[in-house]
């Protein structure tokens, strides 16, 4: 399966991610629809590596559990992390400058969504869409 | 790439590209709100139908553009918003705060004309 690693240091590595996993998305058959929120998805979850952690990188693979085929997006950091991740996935929670829907609206644009976070080490994003067949 | 402002009348015509960055709508917010100015335009167009997402970022700036302007006496409408971007922002949890959008240019410029005779006719200059 095909698989790429998009380092994210600056604001045009966020464009490049998004545009790399909609081209990869694409070739699974996703609606346009849902190629734009797997694109905004990934926007929203590079962007917080970059605003909260400074850099890091957003892995992007073709994945598929034997009944259907997806996109697995996996946004991961060396930041301060997440102390609160409950906290974190409510709307309109923000510690940064930002209108705090990152985390909860990726987690609404995609199917599946996991956070893994310790203090001082860093955060790992996890989530994936499954397209229709 | 900087986004290229045009003068219409007393409108001002802003067509952001594919792939712009938060840069570039940040120079542009600095752009329009001085043109505002300089050009005494009444109303700002700012076409997004070349945008292929909106996310909560870029959203935010859309919405300082047109806030700013606001209060640099000048409306400003958002046009072009494509379906799918639509859709997203919405599961997302985004919208644009009561800043007037229209389908396109055309529907952009209408909407600037019927807002301007109606505070010119609350107060005849």
């Amino acid at each position: 399966m095909e698989a790429l690693a998009v380092p994210i240091r600056t604001e045009a590595d966020i464009v490049s991610a998004r545009h790399t996993g909609r081209r990869m998305a694409a070739e699974l058959g996703f609606s346009n629809s849902q190629l734009t929120m797997i694109a905004t998805a990934i926007s929203e979850l590079a962007r917080n590596v970059m605003t909260y952690a400074g850099s890091g990188e957003v892995l992007l693979e073709l994945c598929d559990n034997g009944a259907r085929r997806g996109i697995l997006v996996i946004a991961r950091d060396e930041g301060p992390g997440i102390a609160d991740i409950d906290l974190a996935m409510q709307d309109g929670f923000s510690t940064g400058r930002s209108l705090g829907l990152g985390l909860p609206g990726a987690r609404r644009l995609m199917d599946e969504f996991e956070i893994v976070s310790e203090l001082g080490h860093g955060t790992t994003v996890t989530a994936r869409k499954w397209a229709s067949r | 790439m900087r986004v290229p402002i045009l003068k219409q009348g007393e409108y001002l015509i802003a067509t952001v590209q594919a792939g712009s960055g938060d840069g570039d709508m940040t120079q542009l917010m600095h752009d329009v709100s001085y043109q505002v100015g300089s050009t005494r335009a009444r109303g700002v167009v700012l076409d997004v139908s070349a945008l292929d997402v909106l996310d909560s970022y870029s959203t935010r700036t859309l919405r300082t553009i047109a806030h700013t302007t606001r209060l640099r006496g000048a409306t400003t409408v958002i046009v072009g918003i494509q379906p799918e971007v639509a859709f997203a922002m919405i599961q997302l949890g985004l919208g644009l705060d009561g800043v007037p959008t229209a389908l396109d240019l055309e529907a952009g410029l209408r909407v600037l004309r019927l807002e301007l005779d109606t505070r010119d006719a609350a107060a005849p200059s």
